[in-house]
């Protein structure tokens, strides 16, 4: 008999391969666009049956909820109308099916290589956190955020600046240009 | 507890917990009608039953039996979908909150909560109130109108940007309960300090709770924060369009969302279900629940109340506040509480 686990987990997965197909296939950018949100909802779903409670928080609240809002505003904004059929270019056809059977082939190998073994190395948990009550799995806060600031510490700050980097560029991007030597006109509250 | 029985004692949960949400909807309407009334020296609702009480029921009839237009210029798929997004994500995050301790039923416990015990039930309030937004946003865009458009651009405008102050106002709580549980954050408010006054964290945390109520007038596109729906420059914003019962389902998804906020202002900041707790066990039980409700009652009030009292903010004041004031005030009270929980001893 099926556990309700793996009916749930077939279930988000075939919602998530759906919405994936839709987003190629629908004509109108904004359509595609709620596509992906349904995508990222049906990973989220999947996260949480691996019991990573956290991660699928913040993949609504950041991809669903955050960055796909700003997809659809500038949907909006930009009045993008309805994309028009073309036959696709020959190097996509030529290249691309070769190459995803090709991604797809070293993925299986990947997991049937190592499926079964351990994933996460030993002595990433800190050891401190063995005595903290049945509520901390791997994937709670409780262990994600110790390994965030401390084990991790500066990959994490090092990404931080990289997106700070990113919002000055958009600013820089976004300012109107102003006439070399003269000061910016200051705007009026 | 067998799979089943989990099932049939959360169906049945979820259908109390609707009926008495949507009734809560229904009766906040009247609420502001009459509240609102009384400031302005008039009388609100009379007609319907004693003191208007039935004019939400029938509201709800007119809703109903009112033609249900559908504009010739919209894009039809999502201006059918919008109103549906707003309401069934409005009415979701109700489920992780817990309204009391819970009942031992036999041998069961049940707890007053649709859901159990959510360890991130505070992000997964959050997240779903961010899928609201495309409820919105969808509504302003295939309603093909640039009254709408622009309503709906100014309501995800403004609450991508107060949720950035909405989170960072309840980070300083959550560093003090050391937790994202709901439960585990009214728990951790229990006791008294200096004998009388509550543990709770409006007391701890008074910059937080400012920041909280700002951010959740906002999020809610609320007066004096409405600008998405500013009938004096937009019609009536991102709904204009919207007739009959799919305009109903706007209307409830903003008080079921006011709802919702009212609920986490409680459980956060007011400390949850704690209060004087006495008589018989099944009053016992059920007393937590009412102290729960009460404190609810007041955010909603104070809602109505500050709709009553305040103009609306101009948009260029809208976005100055919420980013240039609100914003390092809570970036300030969380790094403030952060220093304190360090260096304090425990």
């Amino acid at each position: 008999m099926l556990s309700v686990h793996l009916i749930l987990f077939l279930a988000f997965g075939a919602v998530a391969v759906a919405g994936a197909v839709n987003l190629l296939v629908q004509r109108h950018p904004i359509n595609s666009a709620l596509s992906l949100i349904a995508v990222m909802a049906a990973l989220a779903g999947e996260y949480l049956l691996l019991g990573a409670e956290f991660v699928a928080a913040v993949q609504v609240i950041v991809y669903a909820g955050a960055i796909m809002v700003l997809f659809v505003f500038v949907i909006m904004l930009l009045n993008a109308g309805e994309e028009e059929r073309t036959r696709g270019s020959r190097v996509a056809i030529i290249f691309g099916i070769p190459g995803m059977l090709l991604g797809s082939v070293l993925v299986a190998w990947v997991v049937l290589t190592h499926s079964g073994t351990e994933t996460v190395p030993a002595g990433v948990w800190p050891e401190r956190l063995s005595g903290v009550p049945a509520q901390s799995v791997p994937g709670s806060p409780h262990t994600i955020g110790p390994l965030l600031f401390h084990q991790f510490l500066l990959p994490f700050e090092v990404t931080s600046i990289l997106i700070l980097i990113a919002i000055m560029g958009a600013v820089v991007l976004a300012s109107k240009p102003t006439v070399a030597g003269s000061p910016p006109k200051k705007v009026k509250d | 507890m067998p799979i089943g029985w989990y099932i049939l004692a959360s169906v049945i949960k979820s259908a109390i917990v609707l009926f008495a949400l949507l009734t809560a909807v229904a009766y906040s309407v009247w609420l502001e009608r009459k509240v609102v009334g009384h400031m302005q020296n008039r009388w609100g609702p009379t007609r319907v039953g004693p003191f208007g009480l039935l004019q939400p029921a029938a509201d709800g009839l007119k809703f109903l039996f009112k033609e249900d237009l559908t504009p010739p210029h919209v894009y039809k798929p999502l201006f059918l979908a919008a109103p549906m997004i707003a309401v069934i994500f409005a009415l979701t995050s109700i489920a992780v909150i817990p309204f009391g301790d819970g009942i031992k039923i036999g041998e069961h416990w049940i707890p007053f909560q649709i859901t159990t015990e959510v360890n991130t039930g505070l992000l997964l309030i959050l997240g779903v109130t961010s899928i609201g937004i495309y409820g919105v946003a969808l509504a302003g865009w295939s309603s093909n109108n640039k009254y709408s458009l622009l309503g709906g651009l100014r309501a995800s405008a403004q609450m991508v940007s107060y949720e950035i102050s909405l989170g960072l106002s309840l980070v300083g709580v959550l560093i003090l309960a050391g937790s994202f549980n709901l439960n585990d954050i009214v728990r951790a408010q229990q006791g008294h300090f200096l004998g009388f006054i509550p543990r709770w964290n409006i007391f701890v945390q008074p910059v937080a709770f400012f920041c909280y109520l700002m951010a959740a007038y906002a999020e809610t596109n609320r007066i004096p924060f409405d600008l998405p729906e500013a009938e004096t420059e937009l019609v009536a914003g991102y709904h204009t369009e919207y007739s009959a019962m799919k305009f109903a389902m706007f209307f409830m998804a903003e008080y079921a969302n006011m709802i919702t906020v009212g609920c986490l202002a409680a459980l956060l900041f007011l400390g949850g279900w704690n209060g004087p707790v006495f008589g018989p066990s099944i009053v016992r039980a059920f007393l937590p629940v009412i102290w729960f409700c009460a404190k609810v009652f007041v955010f909603l009030f104070i809602y109505i109340w500050v709709r009553g009292t305040l103009p609306r903010f101009r948009y260029d004041q809208l976005m100055a506040f919420g980013w240039k004031f609100l914003l390092p005030l809570a970036l300030a009270n969380l790094i403030v509480t952060a220093i304190v929980v360090v260096v304090k001893p425990s």
